[in-house]
């Protein structure tokens, strides 16, 4: 069956709402206007007013409400709309969802999902344009997920829901409207390994997010001529799946790491090293990057796009680390 | 000093002054530590508000909720917190309450649903949210009591938690200890006004104003407001006015105070004033206080020696209680 990111979300979280009577969502808009990307659009309707909490613009408090929320026995999905606005309440992530547990020896989990969009793409310049998921990936005590296909959107909630520990998901804006065909996800997708999207050869991509369509895209491209690619979604971006990838660049030798976010101190640069730390004498290249420019996001059209990572600059990074033909 | 009769028989009335002086002597033993360099970090002491914790935290039910501030050692005393792991606790040791992660500014203990300890001033507060919150969705009449000092208030967060407990009608409890100063700043120096109640009350949330350097009005109004929020389901702001004796915490020089502003203050010490009232009724003799201090002071004597006797977490046990095991 054919169906949206955005509904796939969508299915996830009712089924949620229908099979846990602990399950309850708070956010922004989420209610009554349906949900800034819709996604909610009649769970007001369908499951009232306690279930379906529209928050006042108070990021930092209704986060740490969830927290509580979560503390007190209930499995509270807070969405934060974008993560542009979570660093509003980061204070109630870092310090409390993610620190809860190892302060208190171990009597508290917080099983805390949250939820937000993230990425560029849409022209909404430099303050709507996050992607700090990888800063999110640098703490202990949390788990952060990056659902890139139809798959991941609809089987990620319940294993995250299942968690005993705070969980953050980022749904990337622009994959919202893709369609896809809905596999067999029942059961909860695994939420511990990166996955092979495409098999090859040649190099390695690694990425995540929409950034994984602009792999597939580059590694088409490079199959025109000859050059096989393999893709790599990471999926899961704390705890990192080494293995996976570590996998496959010592098959194919090379790799090219692409993320959204700006390079420096990136999540990129993680996944680099531990390529660098674990598999430095199987590689045949040095590990290469393509990353957001060091730039904040400029809104004309052709600015965006050269500051962030395009198929182009993939097949151009890959190329440059092959051998001239 | 209240010259009004304490409305209580003997028994209740020395309970609350053993909750005080509880307080009074684990926290100079722990100042005395950490000269030793027994207790490391920050430390900061609750001496001279006692009444508050003493006289609010036993309106409470075992079944209700408590979130702190890193100035919690005589809420998780009062609380009903073990000594002997609270001073492990402390010390950082294994047996302690939090398993000894957590020290001093992180005590926690879900079998007293006390939820820290929390050393970001406000962080505490949308949590003591949260757990309400938690309780009105499972039908459960409870209440959640947020302690924080009047710095806190300054915080957005403060303003984004009392809305949020006000809009959506939860059974919280917001205890303000105001004890003047954030660290070294006056309040005056840090808020246009002055009045919090004023601040709260704009949440359209009821409000009181409490000595709280007198344990019979601290006690007398906590049942009071106990009462409204678990009878009404819905949120009450108290102040407790309240003054710090010792620096903020033990790296703090006090050099912002007024000496003999401390010592105005000191008049009013909680304790002894208290002890003083119900001498001159006749509830409580000298030779009782000196009992009375005698069992306390063995009571600390065990936790140190039980905090001294407890065993440091092995190395290989680091990044336990990071995640949750599966």
């Amino acid at each position: 069956m054919k169906i949206t990111y955005r509904e796939a979300v969508r299915q996830a979280l009712r089924d949620a709402l229908t099979r846990d009577p602990r399950v309850f969502l708070m956010g922004e808009d989420i209610g009554k206007y349906g949900g800034s990307y819709a996604v909610t659009m009649g769970f007001l309707e369908e499951f009232g007013t306690e279930r379906i909490r529209d928050t006042p613009l108070s990021e930092l408090a209704f986060v740490g409400c969830g927290v509580g929320a979560a503390l007190g026995g209930m499995r509270p999905i807070v969405e934060v709309m974008t993560v542009n606005f979570s660093l509003l309440a980061l204070d109630q992530i870092v310090n409390n969802a993610a620190l809860l547990r190892h302060m208190s020896g171990g009597q508290f989990s917080v099983p805390l999902v949250i939820r937000m969009a993230t990425g560029a793409g849409r022209q909404l310049a430099a303050q709507h344009s996050h992607s700090l998921e990888g800063w999110y990936a640098h703490i202990p005590g949390i788990k952060i997920l990056a659902p890139g296909t139809i798959d991941d959107a609809r089987g990620m909630l319940a294993p995250a829901l299942a968690d005993p520990d705070p969980v953050l998901i980022f749904e990337h804006a622009l994959l919202y409207n893709m369609e896809g065909e809905l596999g067999a996800t029942e059961t909860g997708a695994d939420i511990a390994h990166a996955r092979v999207r495409r098999a090859g050869a040649d190099i390695t991509l690694i990425g995540y997010g929409a950034m994984l369509w602009k792999m597939l895209d580059a590694a088409e491209a490079l199959a025109a001529d000859g050059i096989s690619a393999e893709v790599i979604d990471l999926r899961v971006l704390r705890p990192l799946d080494d293995a996976t990838f570590l996998e496959s660049v010592r098959k194919t030798r090379r790799a090219v790491i692409v993320d959204e976010g700006w390079r420096s101190g990136s999540l990129a640069a993680e996944v680099s090293a531990r390529i660098m730390e674990q598999a430095f004498y199987d590689l045949d290249a040095p590990v290469a990057r393509v990353c957001s420019e060091e730039v904040p996001m400029p809104y004309p059209r052709h600015l965006e796009e050269a500051a962030l990572p395009q198929a182009s600059k993939i097949v151009a990074a890959v190329r440059a680390l092959l051998p001239k033909v | 000093m209240s010259d009004l009769p304490v409305p209580y028989e003997r028994d209740y009335a020395l309970r609350l002054v053993r909750h005080m002086l509880r307080i009074r002597r684990f926290e100079e033993k722990c100042a005395e530590l950490y000269g030793q360099q027994k207790i490391r970090g920050f430390l900061h002491l609750y001496i001279g508000e006692e009444a508050v914790a003493a006289g609010a935290i036993p309106a409470l039910k075992s079944e209700d909720a408590l979130v702190c501030t890193y100035r919690e050692h005589g809420h998780a005393l009062v609380r009903g917190i073990e000594m002997p792991a609270l001073m492990a606790e402390m010390y950082g040791k294994r047996e302690g309450c939090s398993r000894g992660h957590g020290g001093s500014m992180h005590i926690y203990d879900a079998r007293t649903r006390f939820y820290g300890g929390n050393a970001i001033v406000g962080g505490g507060l949308p949590m003591t949210v949260g757990l309400a919150l938690a309780d009105h969705l499972k039908g459960i009449r409870r209440v959640t009591a947020g302690f924080f000092g009047e710095g806190a208030v300054a915080e957005g967060v403060f303003h984004e938690s009392m809305n949020l407990a006000a809009l959506w009608k939860l059974p919280v409890l917001f205890c303000c200890e105001n004890n003047l100063y954030a660290m070294g700043t006056r309040l005056d120096r840090s808020e246009s006004q002055t009045d919090l109640t004023v601040k709260a009350a704009s949440f359209g949330v009821p409000t009181r104003k409490v000595d709280g350097m007198d344990v019979v009005a601290v006690h007398e109004a906590a049942k009071e407001v106990v009462a409204y929020v678990r009878e009404q389901q819905s949120p009450m702001f108290v102040e407790f006015q309240t003054y710090r004796f010792r620096a903020h915490s033990m790296y703090d020089p006090d050099l912002y105070r007024a000496k003999v502003e401390i010592e105005q203050w000191k008049q009013r010490g909680p304790l002894h004033t208290f002890t003083d009232r119900l001498k001159a009724q006749r509830l409580m003799t000298e030779d009782d206080f000196q009992r009375l201090d005698g069992e306390v002071n063995a009571e600390v004597a065990a936790a140190v020696d039980y905090a001294e006797q407890g065993e440091w977490e092995p190395v290989g046990d680091l990044t336990r209680d990071v995640y949750t095991p599966s």
